[in-house]
């Protein structure tokens, strides 16, 4: 049974989807357009017995919540783009630590102020690659209201299970739209807490199989009088200095979220079958491609859509497996091209029988600070037409 | 001796310090104070960020945190958010607490949140190996400061006082009985509690400033303090150039977790039948 139906914004819908997830813990600092989430944490978390603090930055913020985590609480932060550049140290601080945090990037229009309440997806690289040194993340994109709720949802479950920050990348349209909204029944949610040791005794905090394993965590305050260090470490959580340890500490954490890839991939699929001409695309832009290529569909070209949720670990395989027959992918983002290169990259991998070269991939960047237009997806998708293919729209169904 | 040694993780040892260098001292002080008080160990978190002073949470046996550079107290204060119950001790350094972390110590002594601070103040950045802080003496020499330091210091205790701590306490590795006293009495306070030990650096202050080794050193910041009781009866020229050490300020306030404890009952009862998150917020929001 769902909860009535509601009209509600995106912003509202994570901060709800956190909230099912078991949220206990939020730290932030205003930002817009990410700020409905802290406000709407601000007043829901106390009503749970959870808390919120307003931090002096958001560097305090990821560390709060980190901290938090550590002594066992479920926790998320919000920000935008210049919020999340302030956050990346402490991220990778996060991915080298396996703390599960949920941080949530509500884009705009940079870089530096730029453009504070336009959308844009130019964070789109700085979340997968905006820390230093090696390190997994996982990156969701909700395309919808109701996806926010859901992905925030299992941002919560991914970041428990396999104790890796998790990035839910959102955009200002994204963020701010409102939509009606039938949400689950909570009593049928089951959120993931991350596993525990069942006893001090002989507790190692970062004994793990090195093929990708996950350690059991101990709160902080029970106990375990476990060391929690951002220096390499041995599995007894002792700081080492030794190639070997860190080698070995950075593999399993890669192989790790290789492990998870499959198991957390998401994505929209429409007309994929017999596409000859793929649209690939993210968030708010997605939502303008799938009204392009419909319109295409309608008027009896080939046009098909792909719409990536999992962002990062990214989906190499469906990608090429859906370019297998297209001829051309565009690949509409707000942005000068951060996600086109990854969708060449996988289209001529050859990865799962796709022939490799095949299909070109054409950048479809706008940095106007607006939502796509419909038309200027649909345009790109009938450039992509060979002429006399091309038949006038009058002739259309 | 045992009492003491076991607070520590001593396989993680033999610690990384210099010959010579005071963190010892006030890492031994802090175990000390925690043994008079019989704190329960499963109970004591120790935070810190980066720099020699931080490596001390890594041999302490409790659940401990090496973060990062300037963070400890924005760590900290997630963790003691979330339980309360919990003995939250940062330990840091002059440059991670008062340059890259100034603006968390002055939120977290203005918030009086019940974290008790050590800071090890030896006026320089040893672990970079000996580049002026924001508490080296003007004039005195670091390898950034080749012609002599031109900034003014920061003098900590005023900082932390005008921030709201609401226990604020400087002793030395010289002056280590009365150190550990302070540390009691910073662990016992329900507040922001500071304690600025002031220590020697041979390895990179002492030699770059040609103040000797370690127990020269300790003879100069002996030097450089006044108790505060006996300042009050010394005259001014006798007091120039000195820090004060002793108890500078203690002034209990309500404390930020135990308020927050209480709103949270508050709010709870005005929401009686509230059922959780989910269906609250899709009544309450518009």
């Amino acid at each position: 049974m769902n909860s009535p139906a509601k009209l509600m914004q995106g912003n509202e819908a994570c901060t709800i989807g956190a909230l099912a997830a078991g949220l206990e813990f939020y730290a932030g600092y205003p930002i817009t357009p990410s700020t409905e989430i802290a406000e709407l944490c601000a007043e829901e978390l106390p009503k749970v017995g959870g808390k919120f603090i307003q931090m002096e930055d958001e560097i305090g913020s990821i560390a709060a919540c980190i901290g938090a985590s550590l002594a066992g609480k479920k926790a998320m932060t919000a920000t935008s783009g210049p919020g999340f550049s302030l956050m990346q140290e402490c991220l990778g601080y996060a991915s080298l630590t396996e703390v599960p945090i949920v941080i949530v990037d509500v884009q705009r229009m940079g870089p530096s102020t730029g453009m504070p309440t336009s959308p844009a997806q130019g964070d789109l690289m700085q979340a997968r690659w905006g820390t230093h040194g090696d390190h997994p993340v996982v990156v969701l994109a909700p395309g919808s209201v109701k996806e926010c709720f859901e992905l925030t949802f299992k941002a919560f479950d991914i970041a428990e299970t396999w104790r890796v920050p998790v990035i839910v990348l959102m955009d200002e349209i994204i963020g701010h739209m409102r939509e009606k909204v039938t949400l689950p029944d909570p009593s049928e949610l089951r959120p993931l807490r991350r596993a525990a040791p069942s006893s001090p005794a002989g507790y190692r905090p970062y004994a793990a199989d090195a093929d990708g394993g996950v350690p059991l965590m101990a709160p902080f305050g029970e106990g375990y009088r476990a060391h929690v260090t951002g220096l390499f470490h041995e599995e007894s959580g002792r700081p080492s200095g030794r190639g070997d340890v860190a080698d070995r500490l950075l593999r399993r954490l890669a192989r790790k979220v290789e492990k998870a890839a499959p198991l957390i991939e998401e994505h929209f699929e429409e007309s994929l079958g017999d596409a000859e001409i793929l649209v690939v695309s993210f968030g708010s832009s997605a939502m303008s491609a799938l009204s392009a290529v419909r319109r295409a569909r309608r008027e009896g070209t080939k046009a098909g859509l792909l719409r990536l949720k999992t962002m990062w670990p990214f989906p190499e395989a469906l990608v090429a497996r859906a370019a297998s027959r297209a001829r051309r992918v565009i690949v509409p983002e707000m942005n000068l091209g951060q996600l086109a290169p990854e969708v060449e990259r996988a289209v001529w991998s050859g990865n799962c029988g796709a022939s490799p070269g095949r299909a070109t991939v054409g950048r479809l960047g706008k940095v106007t600070g607006e939502l796509f237009r419909p038309e200027e997806v649909y345009a790109a998708i009938m450039e992509a037409q060979p002429p006399s293919e091309v038949r006038p729209p009058s002739e259309a169904r | 001796m045992s009492s003491v040694l076991g607070y520590f993780k001593q396989e993680y040892l033999p610690h990384i310090w210099c010959p010579g260098c005071g963190h010892g001292t006030v890492t031994g002080a802090l175990v000390r104070a925690i043994d008079r008080l019989g704190l329960d160990k499963n109970k004591v978190c120790p935070v810190s960020g980066i720099g020699c002073s931080s490596r001390a949470v890594g041999y302490l046996d409790f659940d401990t945190l090496h973060t990062a550079h300037g963070r400890a107290l924005a760590f900290a204060t997630g963790i003691k958010l979330a339980r309360p119950e919990l003995k939250v001790v940062v330990m840091t350094g002059d440059g991670d607490c008062a340059a890259i972390g100034g603006n968390h110590f002055i939120h977290a002594a203005r918030r009086n949140i019940d974290i008790t601070t050590i800071v090890m103040n030896n006026s320089i950045y040893g672990m970079t190996s000996g580049q002026y802080s924001p508490m080296t003496p003007k004039g005195m020499y670091g390898t950034t400061a080749p012609y002599g330091n031109l900034e003014r210091s920061f003098d900590l205790c005023e900082l932390a006082r005008a921030s709201g701590a609401t226990y604020v306490g400087r002793a030395t590795s010289y002056h280590v009985p009365l150190l550990i006293d302070l540390i009691e009495s910073a662990l016992q306070n329900k507040g922001f509690s500071v304690v600025e030990a002031l220590v020697q650096c041979p390895t990179y202050f002492g030699r770059k400033n040609k103040v000797g080794g370690a127990v020269e050193m300790l003879e100069w910041i002996k030097d450089g303090v006044v108790h505060a009781k006996a300042a009050a009866s010394l005259p001014p020229e006798k007091l120039a150039g000195k820090k004060l050490i002793g108890e500078l300020h203690n002034a209990p306030a309500p404390e930020y977790t135990a308020e927050y404890d209480e709103l949270i009952a508050k709010v709870q009862r005005s929401y009686g039948a509230f059922q959780g998150g989910l269906y609250g917020c899709a009544s309450n929001s518009d």
